[in-house]
C-alpha cells in the first residue's frame, strides 16, 4: 500500500513540473493565439541560466535567488522576442507565428551549445531539499514534496491573478474575444507583451526548477515541448485548471502504467490525447471556439487558374528543371530528386491547409506509411518497383481514411493536435513492432531497379511524378469539389446551407492529401533505399509545415517554392556548417519578418499592386506560384 | 522559373567545384567522414579532436604512400536520411575513396546499406549494434568499436561472479537498449541458470521519468540491476536512485558508464561500486597510450574522452588500410583490411576477416568517487578478440555473400 501511495506522490511531482511549463503555454495561446513552439526553448534557457547563477552564488539565498532570477532574465528575453519579432506578425495568417517560434527554437539549440559547451551539466541540489523522507520504508525525495506543494500553489496564484486583478480580467476577456477587447479601447500591445512575459516566466521557472534533478543539456527543449502541447490540449486550450488536471492525469497514468506495461511511456500521452479529443473535442475543460469573425483563409488576391501564358511559363520551368542532368553531377541530381519529392509532400499538406483550412501537425504519418508500404511490398512480397510504387501509397490512403474520419470532426488547433497524436501512434507502432518494421533500425535494401537506379533517371521519375501531382492537385482546387472545400473552409454554415456535406468533403480532402503524401513517401523509400521510423516523425511533419508557411499559406501553390527553398537551403547548410540550425533559424526568422505572407504570398501581393498601378500587366519573371 | 534558376546555379557551382577539385586530387587522398555533430556534441566534439590529431600525425609522417590525407567531414543531424544525403555528396561530388564515422546504430546501418549498394568502402566508427557486422553485415562494411555483444560479454564475465540471483533491467526503449538487454540476459542465463529476471523498465530514450522508474524497480526488490541508459537519462536515473536509496546494498552493472562522456557529468553524485565498461584515461600506463595522451593533451590542453580514441583510431585504421592497399579500388581496400593488424592506444587490434569486426576492446572496472569526481578503479583492459562468439556461430549470424 505504501508503495502505491509513494508512486502516486512521485506522479504528482512529475505533474508539477509539467504543469508549470504547460500553464505558461496555455496562457500565451489563450490570449495571443500563438502556437508558441519556442516554449521549450525558453524552458531550456531557464535551466541553463539557472545553472550558471546557482554555480556562481552558493548557499540557500544564492540557489533560490538564482532560480527566480533565471526565470526573470528569460522572461525579459521573452519580452524582447515578443516586441521585436512577434508583434510584427500578429496579423499574418494563422500559424505563421509557429514558423517564427520554430526558427527561434532552432537558433537557441545551437546557441546554448556555443555558450555553455556540448557536455551535459549537473546543477546543484536544492539547499534544504537534498535528502528523502521515509514513508513506511519507502523513500520520497523531499524535493518531490516541494514540487508537489508548488504545483497547486502556482495554480492558486494564477487563479488569484486572473480572478482578482484588472489585468486578469482583461486577459480573460481577451481569451474569450480579442476583437471585442480591442474595440473597448484596451491597449492590446501591452496586454500581449505582459501575457507573453508571464508565460515565458513560467516556462523558465519550470526549467530552472529541474536543475536539482535533471541534467542541463541542449535537447531539453524537444524533450518537453510536445508533451506540454499535449497536456495543454488535453486540458483545453487557455484553461489553467485544465492544464493542471491534464498534467496530473498524464503523469499518474505514466507512473502506474509502467508497472504493468514498462514500454508504455513512449506513447502514453498521445493515446490519452487521442482518446480525450475523440470524446471531448475541445479538451477536458475547454469551450467550443467562438465562430471566427475573419475568414480563416482570407485571400487578398482571389485565386484563379493559370492563364495560358502562365501555363507555358510553368511548362518551360519544368523543361528547364528536366534539363538539369545535362549540366550537373550525380550529387546535384540526387538532391534534385529529394527536393522534387518534398515538393510533392509539401504540396499535399498545402492542399489540406490552404484549400481545406485544416492544418495538420502529423502529415508525416502518411508520407511514412507510403514509404513503409513500398518497403513491405518490395522486401516482403518481393514485388517489382512499379507495382510497389503504385500500391505503396495505398497504405497512406488507408491511414488517412481511418484517422481523417476522426480528425475532421475537430477544427483548428484541436484538429492539428489530433493528427499529431495519430502520427505519433503510427510512429510508435513502427518503432516498437521490431519483428515487422525492424524497429528503429528500419528496413534496409529498398533500392530502385536498374532502369531507375541512375541518378538522372530517378530524378526524371521524381520530377515527372511531382509535376503530375502538383498539376492534379491544382485541377482539384479549381474543380467543383475544390470550390465546395473552399466554401466549407470559409464558411461552414453557409456551405451547409447550400447543401454541402462539409465533413465528408473535408474527409475526402484529407484522404487525397494523405495519398499524395504517400506517393512522396514511396518515392523517398526508393531514393534512400531504406525506411526508418523517422519518416513518420514529428520533425518531418514540422518540416512540411515550415515549407508550406514559408511558401505562403494563402497562395494556390506556394508550397512548391517553400519546399525548394527550405530543402535546398537545409541540405546545403547541413553540408557546409555545423551551425546549420543557427543559420537556418535566423533565415526563417528573417523571412518571417520580411515576408509575413510567405515568399510566394509577398510576390503575389507585389504583382497585384503593380497590376493595379499600371494598366498593362507588368511582366515579372516570377511565376513560381504555378 | 525561380526553381530552375536556383537548380541551374547549384548545378553550375558543383561543376566548377568539381573541376577545381580534380586539379588537387593528384597529390591527396580524401576520406569522407559523417557523424552526428549537431545532435550529439558531447560525444562528437572529442571524437572530432581525435581524428584531427590522427590526420595531423599521418601527414607529418609523410601521408599515405606520399600523398596527403584529407578528411572531409559532414554532419548528419542524427537522421538516417540526412546521413545518406551526406554519404552521397561525399562519394559523388567530393570523390572520397572511403566513408568513415557515424554514431547512432540506425545511421550506421543506413550508411552501411548505402555503401553496399554503391560499392564503397565503409569503416563504421561508433555504432554498437550487432546487426552491422552480423545480421545485416555486408562485405563493404567494417566496424571499429567493440559491439554490443562484446561489451555485454565483458560485463557478464564479472556479473556472473556476483552472488545476486534476482535481477532487474533498465534500458532505453530502442534497438540499442533492447539488444543490450537481450544479449546480456542470454549470456548471463547460460552461465547462471539460477538467475531470475524480476523486473524490466523501458523508459523512452532521452525522456526518462526517473522517479516512477526507480520506484518501480525498487518495488520488485532485485539484488542486482542492469543499466543501459546513458547521457542525460543516466544523470536523472542516478540522482533519483541516490535520493531514493535504490542503489543501496544492490550491485549495478552498467553499459558504457565508465566512459568520461557519461561519467564526468555525474560529478559528486557518481554512485560507487558499479561494474562498468569505459575508458579510465588517467590510469592506463602503457607506452602506446602514453604517447597518445601526451600528443592529445599537448594539442588540445584537454583530456581525451572515449570518443577521442574512437576518432583517432578510425582515421589511423583508415590510413593503414589505404597504405597497405596502395589503391583506391574498394575491392583492394577490402582485401587489405581483412585480417589487417593496426597499432592503437589500447594495443594492437585486428580487423577480422570473418565478420569485419575489429578486436578493439574496452576497460571493465568499478566506479568510485575521488575528489568529488567520478572515476573508474580496478580497471582491466579486456581484449575484444576474447569476447566474440565462435566462428561457426558468426558464420550462422552473417548472411552469405
Amino acid at each position: 500500500m505504501a508503495f502505491y501511495f509513494v508512486q502516486f506522490l512521485t506522479g504528482l511531482a512529475s505533474a508539477a513540473s509539467l504543469f508549470l511549463v504547460a500553464s505558461g503555454l496555455s496562457i500565451i495561446f489563450g490570449v495571443t493565439r500563438i502556437v508558441n513552439f519556442a516554449h521549450g526553448a525558453f524552458y531550456m534557457l531557464g535551466a541553463y541560466v539557472a545553472f550558471t547563477l546557482t554555480e556562481r552564488f552558493s548557499g540557500a539565498i544564492g540557489f533560490w535567488g538564482g532560480i527566480v532570477a533565471a526565470a526573470l532574465i528569460v522572461a525579459v528575453i521573452g519580452v524582447l522576442v515578443e516586441m521585436v519579432l512577434l508583434r510584427r506578425i500578429y496579423h499574418a495568417p494563422e500559424l505563421f507565428q509557429l514558423l517564427a517560434t520554430f526558427g527561434l527554437t532552432l537558433m537557441v539549440e545551437d546557441l546554448v551549445v556555443l555558450i555553455w559547451g556540448p557536455s551535459d551539466l549537473l546543477g546543484r541540489r536544492a539547499p534544504g531539499f537534498k535528502g528523502a523522507v521515509d514513508f513506511f520504508g519507502q523513500n520520497i525525495p523531499s524535493y518531490d514534496l516541494f514540487l508537489i506543494a508548488l504545483g497547486p500553489l502556482v495554480l492558486g496564484l494564477l487563479w488569484l491573478l486572473f480572478q482578482r486583478t484588472r489585468w486578469g480580467v482583461l486577459v480573460r476577456a481577451a481569451t474569450q474575444d480579442r476583437d471585442m477587447v480591442a474595440a473597448l479601447g484596451v491597449n492590446q500591445k501591452w496586454l500581449f507583451t505582459s501575457v507573453f512575459a508571464v508565460g515565458v516566466f513560467l516556462a523558465a521557472l519550470g526549467g530552472a526548477l529541474q536543475i536539482p534533478r535533471d541534467a542541463v543539456h541542449h535537447a531539453m527543449d524537444l524533450r518537453i515541448i510536445v508533451d506540454v502541447f499535449v497536456v495543454v490540449v488535453i486540458g483545453g486550450l487557455g484553461s489553467i485548471i485544465g492544464a493542471f488536471v491534464a498534467a496530473v492525469l498524464v503523469s499518474e497514468l505514466n507512473a502506474f502504467g509502467i508497472l504493468v506495461f514498462p514500454k508504455i511511456s513512449i506513447i502514453l500521452v498521445f493515446l490519452v490525447m487521442a482518446a480525450v479529443l475523440i470524446v471531448r473535442p475541445w479538451g477536458l475543460f475547454g469551450k467550443a471556439e467562438a465562430p471566427a469573425r475573419r475568414t480563416p483563409g482570407l485571400t487578398v488576391n482571389p485565386w484563379r487558374p493559370l492563364t495560358s501564358n502562365e501555363r507555358l511559363a510553368a511548362i518551360a520551368a519544368l523543361l528547364l528543371a528536366a534539363a538539369l542532368p545535362l549540366i550537373s553531377g550525380n550529387y546535384a541530381l540526387t538532391v534534385g530528386s529529394e527536393i522534387a519529392i518534398f515538393v510533392i509532400f509539401a504540396a499535399s499538406l498545402h492542399f489540406l491547409m490552404s484549400v481545406g483550412g485544416l492544418a495538420s501537425f502529423g502529415h508525416a504519418a502518411y508520407f511514412g506509411l507510403g514509404a513503409y508500404g513500398v518497403a513491405f511490398l518490395a522486401k516482403m512480397a518481393g514485388l517489382p518497383m512499379i507495382p510497389s510504387l503504385l500500391l505503396g501509397p495505398l497504405l497512406g490512403l488507408a491511414g488517412a481514411a481511418i484517422f481523417g474520419f476522426f480528425a475532421v470532426q475537430l477544427s483548428g488547433v484541436y484538429f492539428a493536435m489530433l493528427t499529431l497524436a495519430f502520427a505519433q501512434i503510427v510512429w510508435s507502432v513502427a518503432f516498437q513492432w521490431v519483428s515487422v518494421t525492424g524497429g528503429d533500425n528500419g528496413i534496409l535494401g529498398v533500392w530502385p531497379e536498374p532502369w531507375a537506379a541512375s541518378p538522372s533517371h530517378f530524378y526524371w521519375l521524381s520530377l515527372g511524378i511531382a509535376a503530375l501531382s502538383v498539376a492534379a492537385l491544382r485541377v482539384i482546387v479549381f474543380s467543383p469539389f475544390g470550390f465546395a472545400l473552399r466554401a466549407t473552409r470559409d464558411s461552414p454554415l453557409r456551405g451547409e446551407a447550400i447543401g454541402i456535406d462539409g465533413k465528408r468533403i473535408q474527409w475526402t480532402a484529407f484522404v487525397i492529401a494523405g495519398t499524395v503524401a504517400g506517393i512522396a513517401g514511396a518515392l523517398f523509400a526508393y531514393l534512400k533505399g531504406s525506411v526508418f521510423p523517422d519518416n513518420l516523425g514529428i520533425s518531418l511533419s514540422v518540416d512540411a509545415l515550415v515549407m508550406v508557411l514559408l511558401g505562403g499559406v494563402e497562395t494556390v501553390s506556394g508550397a512548391i517554392v517553400g519546399a525548394v527553398v527550405y530543402k535546398a537551403l537545409n541540405i546545403w547548410l547541413v553540408s557546409q556548417t555545423d551551425l546549420s540550425k543557427l543559420v537556418l533559424g535566423s533565415f526563417i526568422v528573417l523571412i518571417v519578418v520580411a515576408f509575413p505572407k510567405g515568399i510566394v504570398g509577398i510576390l503575389e501581393t507585389l504583382r497585384h499592386r503593380r497590376r493595379s498601378d499600371a494598366p498593362k500587366p507588368a511582366v515579372l519573371g516570377i511565376e513560381s506560384a504555378e | 522559373m525561380q526553381r530552375s534558376k536556383r537548380l541551374l546555379a547549384a548545378g553550375l557551382g558543383i561543376v566548377f567545384a568539381g573541376i577545381a577539385n580534380a586539379a588537387m586530387a593528384q597529390s591527396e587522398i580524401k576520406i569522407g567522414e559523417i557523424n552526428s555533430y549537431s545532435l550529439l556534441p558531447a560525444f562528437t566534439e572529442p571524437y572530432r579532436k581525435g581524428w584531427q590529431l590522427a590526420v595531423e600525425e599521418i601527414n607529418a609522417a609523410g601521408g599515405i604512400n606520399g600523398k596527403k590525407l584529407v578528411v572531409v567531414s559532414k554532419d548528419d543531424g542524427g537522421k538516417p536520411a540526412d546521413a545518406q544525403t551526406a554519404a552521397n555528396e561525399l562519394v559523388s561530388s567530393e570523390n572520397v575513396v572511403m566513408l568513415t564515422g557515424t554514431f547512432l546504430s540506425n545511421i550506421g546501418l543506413a550508411v552501411s546499406d548505402f555503401a553496399n549498394q554503391k560499392k564503397v568502402f565503409f569503416l563504421a566508427a561508433e555504432p554498437l549494434t550487432d546487426a552491422i557486422t552480423w545480421a545485416k553485415g555486408n562485405r563493404y562494411t567494417f566496424r571499429l568499436r567493440p559491439s554490443n555483444y562484446m561489451q555485454a560479454a565483458m560485463l557478464v564475465e564479472e556479473a556472473a561472479k556476483l552472488p545476486a540471483k534476482r535481477w532487474a533491467t533498465i534500458a532505453p526503449n530502442y534497438e540499442y537498449g533492447q539488444s543490450a538487454v537481450a544479449v546480456f540476459k542470454k549470456l548471463m542465463s547460460e552461465k547462471r541458470p539460477d538467475i531470475q529476471w524480476v523486473d524490466e523498465q523501458w523508459p523512452p530514450q532521452g525522456k526518462i521519468d526517473a522517479g516512477p522508474v526507480v520506484q518501480a524497480v525498487a518495488a520488485a526488490n532485485p539484488e542486482a540491476i542492469l543499466n543501459v541508459t546513458f547521457g542525460a537519462d543516466l544523470v536523472k536515473l542516478v540522482r533519483e536512485g541516490n535520493t531514493r536509496g535504490l542503489f543501496k546494498d544492490r550491485t549495478v552493472v552498467s553499459f558504457l558508464t565508465g566512459e568520461p562522456e557519461y561519467l564526468d557529468p555525474l560529478k559528486d553524485e557518481t554512485p560507487e561500486g558499479w561494474i562498468v565498461t569505459g575508458y579510465p584515461w588517467y590510469s592506463i600506463k602503457t607506452p602506446e597510450h602514453d604517447t597518445f595522451l601526451k600528443a592529445y593533451q599537448a594539442k588540445y590542453n584537454d583530456y581525451p574522452r572515449l570518443g577521442s580514441i574512437v576518432g583517432y583510431e578510425t582515421i589511423k585504421s583508415a590510413a593503414a588500410i589505404l597504405t597497405k592497399a596502395n589503391s583506391t579500388d574498394p575491392e583492394k581496400l577490402i582485401a587489405a583490411a581483412e585480417g589487417l593488424a593496426v597499432p592503437s592506444p589500447f594495443g594492437e587490434i585486428v580487423f577480422r576477416k570473418i565478420d569485419h569486426q575489429s578486436t578493439l576492446g574496452a576497460f571493465v572496472g568499478k566506479t568510485a568517487l575521488k575528489d568529488g569526481k567520478g572515476v573508474m578503479v580496478d580497471s582491466v583492459y579486456r581484449k575484444g578478440a576474447n569476447y566474440l562468439p565462435s566462428d561457426e556461430e558468426v558464420m550462422k549470424l552473417r548472411p552469405k555473400e
